[in-house]
């Protein structure tokens, strides 16, 4: 069994042979192995029993369940209008010149993806960004290489 | 109509008027038709936006014939401009939990699930350490009813009640037709409540001090206080409980930085408020209803450049279900565009405007609905920054 199938098994054991476990548990393959690839996807529509273009479909329709590869890190960086007041473009372009990457890329080492997020929720305390499940308000560009250096 | 003062009220976040358990108790004092009509007579309605008479949806939901029903928190707050929902299941998570308790009792619930946005995972340990607590106690004083978290995936849309469902049910989050009501048919197809965070610790609150006292607040269109999640051009960004019905003058007067031109009510489904109409604008469901966004602008903002974010939060968030909703939103942004760079004359703005009115006419939920909202009351305000 590969790495992938053992996984899926495991989580559809925890979560069981259900509709309802397919969120759960293609969340957790993102969680594991930062997208859900082909054979990982094949794999829950079989022990789902659901097409796997059902599976398919109902991933691409979250911004979270990320179909192809991605880093192992994923940051986002909050883009609405308040966070842009806020100045969210010298986060970006900090981070861009640092991983010599443009939004939407992965590098090239697989470390990291940057995106861009709609509303993150701390329009307060803007700019915004979240690295994986981790949450940095009102982060400096002068901070960011250092907080990115800690997910090496 | 006459507005309310300014006010800050302190219920949603203080501590010291009791333990949420406590009220827990308390309701299950009482009857469940008293439980339910102490939160109709209180006026509370919904926080999440709609404003849908609390206690009503919940004599519905009581009245259905059931073995299983649910009660849902809605923890998908994705409008933007809005985080009181985050800083609420933070620092007063009890709270929530104990309004979900006191709903389920009333109408006959064992199965509490919160719909958190993925967004807020980092959430999930210190909120599923609460939660195996208070199912404990809960069990404790004798009531059938224990509450889990299910994350999302990054989707707005999943805020809408139906489309939340269909998400936990393992779908694409795309909103059903109503009917039928989540009270008749919700989660798994079975009567449910669902509530916005904030509303369910009104519930509560309601509980603990009576419906005599919450009456005292607001309006009678809008009863009670009212967590606002105030950013932008501010010196006091953050989060405010206010007495509801004041109007946005007196808003201003607190929250304005001295240049304030605009205010956004209610987030990108909400109303932009231009200067001159911040007298006479009440904040509430005889004015402006809000679910807690409140977005400051000086005048060195572009309000081009906030309809054009809107406008993309919209066409990215659109589920794409309906052709009025999912076209709609790419064409006004492409139309503003055109507008902008003079490759259309300003008369097209008009013929924009119209298209907004199909949009909420033809379009199936509260999404494509509402993009007429900011776009109409933005492009009609401040025209000529639109133009030039
Ligand atoms: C596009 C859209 C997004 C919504 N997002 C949320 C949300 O994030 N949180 C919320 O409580 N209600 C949201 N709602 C409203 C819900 O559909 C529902 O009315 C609400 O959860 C009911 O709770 P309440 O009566 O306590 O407000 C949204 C509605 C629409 C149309
Ligand atoms: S109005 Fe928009 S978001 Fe709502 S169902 Fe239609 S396409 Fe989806």
């Amino acid at each position: 069994m590969t790495n992938t199938e053992e996984l899926v098994k495991q989580l559809i054991n925890k979560h069981g042979i259900h509709r309802n476990s397919l969120l759960p548990v293609m969340q957790g393959v993102v969680k594991e192995e930062s997208y859900l690839s082909d054979e990982a996807m094949i794999e829950i529509a079989r022990g789902l029993d659901l097409s796997a273009a059902d599976v398919y479909g109902t991933a691409s329709f979250y911004s979270f369940l990320y179909t192809e590869y991605k880093g192992k890190n994923i940051i986002r960086i909050c883009k609405t209008i308040t966070c842009k007041m806020k100045g969210k473009h010298k986060i970006v372009e900090a981070i861009e010149d640092h991983l010599k990457i443009k939004k939407g890329e992965t590098t090239r080492n697989g470390k990291f993806t940057i995106m861009e997020a709609n509303c993150l929720g701390w329009c307060h305390k803007g700019p915004v960004m979240l690295v994986n499940d981790d949450v940095y308000p009102e982060v400096e560009a002068e901070k960011v290489v250092e907080i990115l250096e800690s997910y090496c | 109509m006459k507005s309310k003062e300014f006010k800050r009220v302190d219920l949603i976040f203080d501590c010291d008027g009791c333990q949420p358990i406590d009220v827990v108790k308390k309701a299950l004092k009482m009857s469940r038709d008293q439980v339910i009509k102490s939160v109709i007579d209180s006026g509370l309605r919904g926080r999440g936006g709609a404003g849908f008479p609390t206690g009503v949806k919940w004599k519905f939901a009581k009245e259905e014939e059931s073995d299983v029903k649910y009660v849902i928190c809605n923890a998908d707050e994705g409008e933007p401009g809005t985080f009181k929902d985050r800083e609420i299941l933070d620092i007063v998570p009890n709270k929530v939990l104990s309004g979900m308790a006191i709903c389920a009792y009333a109408i006959g619930s064992k199965e509490g699930i919160i719909y958190l946005r993925g967004e807020y995972n980092f959430l999930l340990k210190p909120l599923n350490q609460t939660i195996d607590i208070f199912n404990n106690s809960l069990s404790k004083i004798g009531l059938d009813f224990a509450i889990k978290i299910i994350s999302g995936s990054g989707a707005y849309i999943c805020g809408e009640e139906t489309a939340l469902f269909e998400s936990m049910e393992g779908k694409r989050g795309e909103p059903r037709n109503k009917p039928p009501y989540p009270t008749k048919a919700g989660y798994n197809g079975k009567p449910t409540v669902i509530n916005n965070v904030e509303t369910l610790v009104y519930t509560s609150m309601i509980i603990n001090i009576g419906t005599k006292e919450f009456v005292k607040l607001g309006t009678s269109d809008s009863r009670g206080s009212k967590v606002f999640s105030v950013s932008g051009d501010t010196p006091k960004a953050g989060i405010h409980e206010l007495e509801l019905g004041l109007n946005v003058a007196d808003f201003v007067a607190e929250f304005g930085d001295g240049d304030t031109k605009a205010v956004q009510v209610g987030g990108a489904s909400g109303f932009c408020v231009p200067r001159k109409h911040f007298k006479e604008t009440i904040i509430g469901f005889e004015g402006i209803p809000t679910g807690g966004s409140m977005m400051v602008f000086n005048s060195t903002r572009s309000m081009y450049n906030v309809l054009n974010d809107y406008l993309e939060f919209f066409e990215e968030e659109s589920c794409g279900q309906c052709t009025p909703c999912r076209v709609g939103t790419q064409q006004l942004m492409k139309g503003i565009n055109a507008v902008k760079t003079g490759e259309k004359s300003s008369d097209y703005l008009d013929q924009l405007l119209r298209l907004t009115e199909t949009m909420k006419i033809a379009s199936k939920c509260g999404l494509g609905q509402s993009v007429a909202n900011s776009f109409s009351s933005i492009v009609t305000n401040f025209r000529e920054e639109m133009i030039y």
